[in-house]
C-alpha cells in the first residue's frame, strides 16, 4: 500500500514538473502574442471580442483537458 | 504580468495557483468553486465587475469538460436541464444588468461584496447543519455496510414542494420526480441564474442544494444537471458581461491552466469520500471566500 502511494506521489511530482514547463512556455508564447490583439479587439469590437472570448475559453478547456489526461495516463503507465 | 483589458498587473503564478485550488475543489465537490475563485480575484485588486465577468468565463471552460463527462455517464437530466435553461438565461441577464446598474453609482465592489459574504455564510451554515443532522440521524455506518449513502436531512421539504399543484405539471423520469410544477423549476433556475450573473461563477453552490432539497433530484443527477446548467449560465454570462466590458479573458485563460490539473486531482479524491461526508467537508469552504472578501473590503489590501 505504501509502495503504491510512493509511486503515485512520484508520478504526480513528475506530472506537475512537466506541466509547469508547458504552462510557462504557454504564458510566454501564446498569451504574450494574444494579449495585444485581444486588448484592441475588446476596445474596438466588443461583440467580436465576446464571441472570441467564449471560443477561446471553451477551446482551451477541451485542449487542456485532453493534454492533461493524456499526460497523466502516459506518465502513470511509465512509472508502473 | 500585465492584463491590459482590466488594467491590472497580477502574477500569473498566483492566478494559476488559484485556478489549481479551485480546480481541486471543483473536481472533488462537483461544484465550480467560484466561492473561492471570486474572492481570490477580488483581493488582487481586480474591480468586482471584472471579478464577476472573468470568473464566469473561467468557470465555463471547466464546466464544459465536466458536464461532458457527466453526460457520457448518464448523470444529466436533459429534460430538466432544458426546462431550466430559459430561466437560467433570464436570471443571468438580470444579474448582469444589476451589475451595470451598480456600476453607474460606483457601488459594485461594496454591494456585490456584501451580498457575496452573506450568501457564502448562509451556504456554509446550511451545509454544516444539514450534513451533521444527516450523519447523526441515519446511522451512516449501517448504511455504508449495505453500500448505500444516507438520505438528506431535509428530504421532507421536496415532498411538500411536489404537493404544490400549479399547472403545467412536469414528470422528470430521469430524476425520479413524478409530478412537479413547472413554475417551481423556473424559480429555481432564475434564482440560481441571477446569482451566477450577479456574483460570477456557476452558482452551483446554490443550484445544487436547490435541485436536491427543493426539487428532490438525486445527488448524482443533481451534480450532472447542475454542471449542464452552469454551461448555459456561464456561456450566456460570459457573452453578456464581455459585451458590457466586464471580462478580462486573459486572466481566465491563465487561471484555467491551473484548474485543468487541479480538476484531475479533485476527481481522484472523490474515491475516498461520499454522501454526507462530502457535504460536511464542503461546509467551511465558503467561509474562506467570505473571509477574503471581508479582508479586501475592510483593508483595501491587495495580494498579487
Amino acid at each position: 500500500m505504501k509502495k503504491a502511494t510512493a509511486k503515485s506521489l512520484r508520478a504526480f511530482a513528475i506530472e506537475l514538473a512537466i506541466y509547469a514547463v508547458f504552462v510557462t512556455a504557454y504564458f510566454f508564447l501564446v498569451l504574450h502574442l494574444l494579449g495585444e490583439w485581444l486588448y484592441h479587439l475588446e476596445a474596438q469590437h466588443r461583440y467580436t471580442y465576446a464571441v472570441v472570448a467564449l471560443l477561446l475559453i471553451a477551446g482551451q478547456a477541451v485542449v487542456l483537458d485532453a493534454v492533461t489526461a493524456l499526460l497523466f495516463r502516459f506518465l502513470r503507465s511509465r512509472v508502473r | 504580468m500585465d492584463f491590459p483589458i482590466s488594467g491590472q498587473h497580477i502574477s500569473p503564478i498566483y492566478l494559476a495557483a488559484v485556478g489549481f485550488i479551485v480546480g481541486i475543489f471543483g473536481g472533488f465537490f462537483g461544484v465550480g468553486g467560484s466561492f473561492l475563485a471570486g474572492p481570490g480575484l477580488f483581493i488582487t485588486g481586480l474591480p468586482m465587475n471584472f471579478v464577476v465577468g472573468t470568473d464566469l468565463a473561467h468557470i465555463l471552460g471547466k464546466s464544459i469538460v465536466a458536464s461532458r463527462e457527466h453526460l457520457v455517464r448518464g448523470n444529466v437530466d436533459i429534460k430538466l436541464g432544458l426546462i431550466m435553461a430559459g430561466g437560467t438565461i433570464i436570471g443571468t441577464e438580470a444579474g448582469a444588468q444589476a451589475i451595470q446598474y451598480l456600476k453607474q453609482f460606483k457601488m459594485v465592489n461594496v454591494v456585490v461584496g456584501i451580498v457575496f459574504i452573506a450568501v457564502l455564510i448562509l451556504i456554509s451554515a446550511f451545509m454544516a447543519w444539514e450534513s451533521w443532522v444527516t450523519i447523526k440521524r441515519s446511522h451512516v455506518a449501517e448504511l455504508r455496510l449495505k453500500g448505500k449513502s444516507a438520505p438528506p436531512a431535509v428530504r421532507r421539504f421536496h415532498e411538500k414542494v411536489q404537493r404544490f399543484k400549479l399547472w403545467p405539471m412536469i414528470n422528470l423520469a430521469e430524476s425520479g420526480v413524478k409530478n412537479i410544477s413547472f413554475w417551481v423549476i423556473l424559480i429555481v433556475a432564475v434564482v440560481a441564474g441571477f446569482l451566477a450573473g450577479f456574483l460570477g461563477g456557476g452558482a452551483g453552490y446554490l443550484r445544487m442544494p436547490l435541485l436536491v432539497y427543493v426539487l428532490g433530484v438525486p445527488t448524482k443527477v443533481a451534480i450532472g444537471t447542475d454542471l449542464f446548467e452552469v454551461v448555459v449560465s456561464a456561456s450566456y454570462g460570459t457573452l453578456s458581461h464581455a459585451i458590457k466590458g466586464n471580462v478580462d479573458i486573459m486572466i481566465a485563460l491563465v487561471m484555467q491552466t491551473g484548474a485543468a490539473v487541479g480538476a484531475q486531482i479533485g476527481v481522484r479524491l472523490t474515491e475516498f469520500f461520499r454522501g454526507a461526508k462530502i457535504r460536511l467537508a464542503f461546509s467551511p469552504l465558503p467561509l474562506i471566500g467570505a473571509a477574503l472578501i471581508v479582508y479586501g473590503l475592510m483593508t483595501g489590501h491587495q495580494m498579487k
